[in-house]
Order: C-alpha cells, then structure tokens, then sequence
C-alpha cells in the first residue's frame, strides 16, 4: 500500500462519511423541529421516518430538470456542482479520531492535516459562496439574484467574523494546523473556557455561513421564493440542498475540534465523541431555527458590523496582549 | 443588551419545552376521529325491522338532487311476495358518488325515511364504475361496500331508522332514534302555534 492509496482511500471515507450523514441530518433536523412545534414529524417511510430521505432523494432524482430560456448554461450547470464541492472540501482538514495502525502503516483519521489548516478553512468555506453567487446571477431571474445579492453581503460581512473567532483559537494554540490544535486541547483543556466569547462569535458566524434561520435571508421562502434556488430543480436543487447540510455538518464539526476538544473525550478518545459534539451542535442549530424568526436585512448588517465584529476584534486584541505578556 | 438575552434564552426555553408537549398531528389512517352525529357521508338505504325495503320508489329523492346524482326505477310489488310497504318499491336504486355533493336533500326529501348520510367517509376509488353504488351496497354495506369504509371508532352504530309498516300513517312524525335528535344535541324548540 502506497501513499496515494492511502490518500485516496481516506478522500473516499471522507467523502462517503459526509454523504451518508447528510440525509440524516435532514431527518435529524425535520424529526426535531416537528417536535418543537408539537408536530410528528415524516414517521410514514420506514421505522420513525428513517428511510424518508432515500425517499425524498429517489424523488429528486426523477424530477424534471428544468433549466431557464434566459440562463448562463455554463454557471447555471457548474453552481450547483461547486456548492457540493466546497461544502466537501471543507471538511477534509477535520481531523475525526487519532492516527491508527492499518496494514503496517501510520493512518492519521484525516484527509489532510495542513500546516494553514485554519486558513484552508476560511478559504474553502467561502468558495462556496461562489456557488451561490453564480446560481442566482446565471439563473437569470430576479428572485435569484436578489438571493444571491443578500447572500454576497451576508457572507462578506460573517466571514470575517468565522475568520476573527478562528484567529482567537490559532493565537491560543500558536498552530493553524487543526491537528495541532486538537493535540494542544489534549495537552492544556478545551478551547471555550479559555474562549467563550470566540466560540459564541463562531456559532453566530457559523449560522450565518450555512445560511441557516435566522440568517436564512439568502433563501428567505417567504419573501424571495427560494433567493438563488429560485430557478434550480430535480438534482441541481438536490446538489445545493446536500451542500447546504453538509455545510452544517462541517461548521459542527469545526466548532466541536476548535472549541470542544474534536475526537477528543475523558476517556475512550474516538470518531465517537467527534460525533456526539456534532450532534450536540446539530441540535443546536436545528433548536436555534425553531426559535428565532428570520431578521430583517438591516438588522444582520447592524449585528456584524457594530455589534459582533467590533467585539471581535475587541477578543483578538486582548488575546493577543494576554499570550504576549504570559511569554 | 440584557433584556434581549433574556428574551433569548426565553424563547429558547419555550421551544425546548415543546419537545415534551403532546403533538397535535392525528396519524390520520391509524387514528380516526369520531365523526359529528350530523355528518353527511356515504348513503345508506334503510330497512322496517320485519325486514321490509322502506323504500317505495317514489322518485322524490332524485328529483330533490342538485346534482342528479341518484337513479331510481320502481315496480310494482308482487302482494305475495312485498319487497316494501306499499305499492312499488325501487327496483333499482343507484346513487353515483361521483357526482353527490352530500347535501342530504335527498334525506330530506325522503317521505318514509329510507335514505340517509351516514358517517364513511373513506369513498376514494379508482375507477368511475366503481363510484356507482347499488341498491345492495346501499342497503347492507356492511356486506357489499368496499370493506376499508368500516373502522370501529368511526362507524358507531347510529340512530337506526326503526320504527314498523304501521308507522308508515304518520310518516310526518320522526321515527324513534331519528337523528333529528341526536344524542347529546339539544332537542329541537317546541314552537307554541297560534293559541
């Protein structure tokens, strides 16, 4: 077994690891806020509901795909591939269990542990508003590209508040290798009680990345029938729908290896406490989105530029003091 | 500031309490609900308790259709061998559900109460032939109706028209457990007339 073997065996696990949760987040989240709005829930296709996403997927599947007289062919075909492909490229830096012995060799359990893993982060994360930008503006409609509109701002303006709370935990643990600050978590303690402020600016900028409620302006179906999804259909629709959840996959599972201690755990470290803080986090955003209604356009602006940002940077600034004066 | 986070937290809590409240949904197929006693379903023909059709196919009950959804062709009883009280009796009785708007004018109309709504609801079909109900599926659907329209909650026996041949003199005169009546309605005003 060479390298590249293992590379790409490790690629596919990702890969089939991601594409597997996915429906189960969507059951997950459907299954929950039913029951927070004193519903059921899809409890018709297999055992609670479980097989509803197969389901839903077939019926994408055979869905016509319709495609707009007035759209950029190219754009139009390449958005919803792009999305996919960078809520998937995300998560390759996300170290999910320490390295393990197969076949005589030394596998660590991540697709690949960067020396900038916290930048690739960043990185990654914003191409997938390039997805979205190019959805709405091929499209061709005005309901996408006013969705694409609001999603350009609203991720311009939280990025650089995922990138500020990041900073914080990369000062802490002087590494932007996720691996190293998984190890430095292990060493000293969790990142949140050194950073609570970081990690809530996170979780706020993380909600606002997957434009999930209430930072859904970008889809908005009560207001910009579905924003840049507007004119997608059939399995185009389903590309952005599956990078949606996988987007929120992802943003859980960083928060819970930058700020909860990842595969870490007090005893038995594994793939299995990853997963529980992943859950942790999935029910909370599912649990944020049954609470909070959507806010208006002008209220997300004020929230990051005068509020969260400045506070961020406020975090930076003394973290930055703090590390320098204690050497 | 604060007071926003305490509205936050709230509203938090609120949701999170609802994971523990009873759900309204009804897991409709498994679970029915009981219908009102004034429900008007699937027709049903009625029979006097000695067995005899109350039908006498007088036709009043087409002609009150608004959507003409009831076919009636009488004839005449044999005196030996009676199919109902009277002269004729409906030799074919069909009422096309396709077509009824459940309006129960044809209850209404009825002078010996031999048609009436009852609570199925459940008529889904899928060929039209198939919405054409007989006399048979009328009068015994127990027996000749699609069995998936019977659910025991559903289908509590309901006010039965009773009643024998000789009541037939004061038809005007609800036969006892009408639904005029229901159970648990209140009874109908006694108007005083004249003095």
């Amino acid at each position: 077994m060479n390298d590249f073997t293992i590379s790409l065996a490790r690629s596919l696990i990702a890969v089939a690891l991601l594409m597997t949760a996915m429906p189960y987040i969507t059951w997950f989240e459907r299954r929950l806020l039913s029951q927070m709005q004193a519903r059921v829930g899809p409890n018709r296709v297999g055992l609670f509901g479980l097989l509803q996403p197969l389901a839903d997927g077939l019926k994408l599947f055979f869905k016509e795909d319709v495609r707009p007289a007035g759209a950029d062919r190219l754009l139009f075909v390449t958005a919803p591939a792009m999305a996919l492909f960078a809520a998937i490229a995300t998560f390759a830096v996300v170290p999910i269990g320490p390295t393990v012995h197969v076949a005589g060799a030394d596998v660590p359990m991540v697709v690949a542990d960067l020396p900038v893993g916290a930048l690739y982060v960043v990185g990654a994360s914003s191409l997938g508003i390039y997805a979205l930008l190019f959805g709405g503006w091929s499209s061709g409609s005005k309901y996408s590209l006013l969705g694409a509109l609001r999603a350009a701002a609203q991720v311009v303006s939280y990025e650089l508040l995922l990138g500020m709370a990041i900073v914080c935990v990369v000062l802490i643990h002087g590494s932007m290798s996720i691996g190293d600050i998984v190890a430095g978590q292990q060493r000293t303690a969790w990142t949140i009680w050194m950073q609570p402020i970081a990690f809530v600016l996170y979780l706020i900028a993380a909600c606002a990345e997957t434009n999930r409620a209430p930072f859904d302006l970008p889809e908005a179906e009560t207001e910009l029938v579905a924003g840049y999804l507007t004119e997608y259909s059939g399995m185009r629709f389903a590309l952005f729908f599956i990078a949606e959840y996988i987007n929120m996959f992802t943003v859980s599972a960083l928060a819970a290896t930058l700020f909860l201690g990842g595969w870490s755990g007090p005893f038995w470290p594994g793939p299995h406490w990853l997963l529980l803080k992943i859950l942790l986090f999935l029910f909370l955003f599912v649990w944020v989105r049954a609470t909070l209604p959507r806010l208006r356009y002008d209220q997300l602006m004020r929230l990051s530029w005068s509020t969260l940002i400045p506070l961020a940077m406020l975090n930076v600034a003394i973290t930055a003091v703090v590390i320098v004066a204690l050497g | 500031m604060f007071a926003d986070l305490k509205a936050l937290a709230r509203g938090l809590w609120t949701t999170l309490r609802h994971l523990r409240r009873p759900k309204n949904t009804e897991l409709y197929p498994e679970q029915k609900r009981p219908v009102s006693e004034r429900f008007r379903g699937r027709h049903r023909l009625y029979r006097y308790d000695n067995g005899l059709e109350r039908c006498i196919g007088c036709h009043l009950c087409a002609g009150a259709c608004p959507s003409q959804a009831i076919l009636v062709i009488a004839a005449e009883n044999d005196p030996g061998k009676p199919v109902s009280f009277g002269e004729r009796y409906a030799k074919q009785f069909e009422v096309n559900m396709i077509r009824c708007i459940f309006c129960g004018f044809c209850e209404e109309a009825c002078p010996v109460e031999a048609i009436r709504l009852g609570p199925e609801y459940e008529l889904a079909d899928e060929t039209r032939e198939s919405f054409v109900y007989t006399k048979e599926m009328l009068l015994d659907p127990e027996r000749y109706a699609p069995k998936r329209q019977f659910h025991a909650d559903v289908d509590a026996p309901r006010g039965r028209a009773g009643g024998r041949p000789e009541d037939e003199a004061g038809v005007s005169g609800a036969p006892p457990g009408h639904r005029d009546t229901p159970t648990g309605a209140r009874p109908p005003v006694q108007k005083e007339v004249g003095q």
